[in-house]
């Protein structure tokens, strides 16, 4: 037998069956193609993007809160970074299950918690409450120092994390707290300078895509989503020097006095800079557990008191002014100064005195009487143009504007109370920046907080610079013997200011309390700074301004007048007697 | 013409086999400059506290109560000090 003639063999399969294989493999094969068609073209995007997300991640690039500077780049507020420990729970259904990676907080021993607690400073039953039973994360405690959060990561807790955040520092504490203020914990501004600029001093965080290899090192960057910008600094004007000067010689007088509150501020009279201001009571920022309640406030700009006396200086001007009145105009100040029923007097009888010696002995009847020849509309016109009644808007928070009625509603009594500062209000940087008119020649410009480097050289023209020189040799009598503040002086300059003493209004009445307040400047040859001084209820036996507030003037101005190197311009009485006991060889 | 082939072989391997170096050392370096970032941030950190510390002790709160305290140094009086014309004491 043939194989050859193998009849199954030689029975011919039907042509069309092999057909069919070779469809159904193509057809198979089209598939194949078409899927990878599908899948690496049509969405290669797709796919590689979902590849990439196993390896790529979106880490944040930190940026930082700019600092805050005082005008020689003293450091008055920096940001650091610091940690916030973080536990993470992830409970799995089965603990056979649970990978050792997979293990969160919730695994911790009470061995553990209690070494973590001692790390951290905290109740070992705190922190076991604060770890989440369920799936989740929470704060242990956050601003922790790097060295504290270095040492538990090193104890390899499951679950416990350190994330960075920025903790704020105030390297001058409460110093000058009032003016930078404070930030919260997310580094937000809230308070004084870190509110006002907040927003050139925030950062913004970055983002970048990165592939990460397994042991999550990044290998490879792939994109810069959002590049991190730091916050820039902000460069004030204050010079901590000056600030510390003025805080401690206000905390000083506040404590003699026994005072409720007070306030200080020292202005530049070229620049409009505002190079010191002090409050008391004060807080520390870095302690945030009192950031609340009274201290908080920044009294120099939020509260507003009757100025006094310390506005009288404003209608000699005006009197000047108007022509009507020299230096030298006799004005009647006897008795007292009917208005109906109300009427006027002053402390003590003065009798006929000049225009000059109404301001030196600060005589109520005397300004009320120059006042009545004036308009209630033209003598809001000047109070108006010396920035009463409106805030300063220098960006501050919380900034009040006082009271300054329309001239309309002022009756002639209320326009005789208002010739010496009652029946209105001003913040004591209103009434400082006031003075600004009499220390330059009669012209007023903005203040500023930051620093200015290119001052403005005229400002608004609010009287002529004969009428400014006149009020300053008014205020320098006033600071000198017979006038109502002798305590203002300092040996080796001329000073010039004036005192106020304004009853408080207590539920539209004035009470027996009183706020002592003193405004002036120096050197009068060429006055260079503007101090202002206002003590809220002296409390020890004496309220008078001169007693209580001129002599913390003369305190201040004089440390201010030395840490700045002004030339003295009037002789000190001692100097020759100092110089003999240097030539008698006396050794210092 | 198999001159050229073996020649072209040998480019694409020698072009394969840089390619493969130069990602390694691109990741490498990479590596590095992660390394030195982080380093640049903890410099920061310590840069940022330092300064702090330095606001700290300078504190002139802290200089005023040291020089009083510890030596004894306070303001001259007044009649203690003695003016020199600036423009006779450059001669």
């Amino acid at each position: 037998m043939k194989f050859a003639h193998n009849p199954l063999l030689a029975e011919l399969l039907p042509a069309w069956r092999a057909r069919l294989m070779l469809i159904v493999m193509m057809a198979l094969f089209g598939g194949l193609v078409a899927r990878a068609f599908w899948l690496q073209v049509v969405n290669d995007e797709f796919y590689q993007r979902k590849g990439e997300e196993r390896f790529s991640r979106v880490l944040p690039t930190p940026a930082s809160r700019g600092r805050v500077l005082d005008r020689n780049e003293q450091v008055l507020a920096m940001s650091t970074q610091v940690s916030a420990i973080v536990a993470e729970s992830r409970p799995t259904r089965s603990d056979a299950k649970a990978n050792p990676k997979d293990i969160g907080a919730e695994k911790l021993s009470p061995a553990q918690i209690r070494q973590l607690a001692e790390l951290l400073g905290m109740d070992h039953r705190e922190i076991a409450r604060r770890i989440p039973e369920n799936r989740g994360r929470s704060y242990l405690k956050r601003q922790v120092q790097p060295e504290v959060a270095k040492q538990i990561l090193a104890l390899k807790l499951p679950g416990i994390r350190a994330e960075p955040e920025y903790r704020r520092y105030y390297p001058h504490g409460e110093v000058s707290a009032h003016v930078v203020g404070f930030t919260g914990m997310d580094d937000n501004g809230l308070e004084g300078i870190e509110l006002a600029m907040n927003r050139p001093l925030t950062g913004q965080v970055g983002q970048r895509r990165v592939i990460t290899d397994a042991r999550r090192n990044v290998v490879e960057d792939i994109e810069v989503l959002a590049p991190p910008r730091d916050g820039g600094d902000v460069r004030l004007a204050i010079d901590a020097r000056l600030q510390f000067l003025v805080h401690s010689k206000l905390k000083q007088a506040v404590t003699d006095h026994k005072a409720r509150a007070g306030s200080a501020v020292v202005l530049d009279t070229r620049t409009g800079e505002v190079l010191a201001l002090a409050n008391w009571p004060t807080y520390n920022p870095n302690n945030r557990d009192q950031l609340s309640g009274p201290p908080l406030r920044n009294r120099a700009f939020t509260d507003t008191y009757e100025p006094g006396s310390t506005i009288k200086p404003i209608i000699a001007a005006m009197a000047l002014e108007s022509g009507r009145y020299t230096f030298d105009t006799p004005v009647d100040c006897s008795g007292k100064l009917f208005f109906g029923r109300a009427s006027i007097g002053d402390a003590h009888s003065h009798g006929t005195l000049t225009l000059a010696e109404v301001i030196q002995k600060s005589s109520n009847i005397g300004v009320a009487k120059i006042a009545g020849t004036f308009k209630p509309s033209e003598m809001w016109h000047v109070y108006d143009q010396m920035g009463f009644g409106s805030p300063l808007r220098l960006g501050f928070p919380g900034e009040a504007g006082g009271r300054l009625r329309p001239a309309a509603s002022w009756k002639p009594v209320e326009q005789a109370t208002m010739s010496y500062g009652h029946g209105m209000s001003v913040t004591l940087m209103q009434m400082a920046r006031s003075y600004m008119v009499f220390a330059r020649d009669g012209d007023l410009i903005p203040l500023s907080l930051t620093r200015v480097d290119t001052p403005q050289v005229n400002g608004l023209q609010v009287f002529s610079a004969q009428t400014a020189r006149e009020v300053r040799r008014m205020l320098e009598m006033a600071a000198g013997p017979g006038g109502t503040a002798p305590k203002a002086q300092i040996p080796g300059y001329r000073v010039a200011g004036k005192t106020g003493t304004a009853h408080k209004l207590e539920g539209g009445a004035y009470a027996n309390k009183y706020i002592a307040s003193f405004v002036g400047f120096a050197p009068v040859s060429d006055p260079r700074y503007i101090v202002a001084v206002m003590i809220d209820e002296p409390s020890n036996g004496v309220h008078y301004g001169g007693q209580v507030a001129a002599p913390v003037f003369s305190d201040i101005m004089n440390a201010t007048l030395r840490a700045t190197g002004v030339p003295p311009d009037a002789p000190v009485p001692a100097l020759q007697m100092a110089k003999n006991s240097v030539t008698g060889k006396e050794g210092w | 013409m198999l001159r050229l082939n073996l020649l072209l072989i040998a480019a694409l391997v020698v072009s394969a086999v840089s390619m493969v170096s130069s990602q390694h050392r691109s990741r490498a370096l990479h590596t590095e400059l992660e390394r030195e970032l982080t380093r640049m941030r903890v410099l920061e950190t310590e840069w940022g506290q330092l300064q702090i510390e330095q606001g700290a002790l300078a504190a002139h709160a802290r200089i005023s109560d040291l020089a009083e305290t510890k030596l004894r140094m306070r303001a001259p009086d007044p009649n203690r000090i003695i003016v020199i014309d600036s423009t006779e004491a450059g001669q």
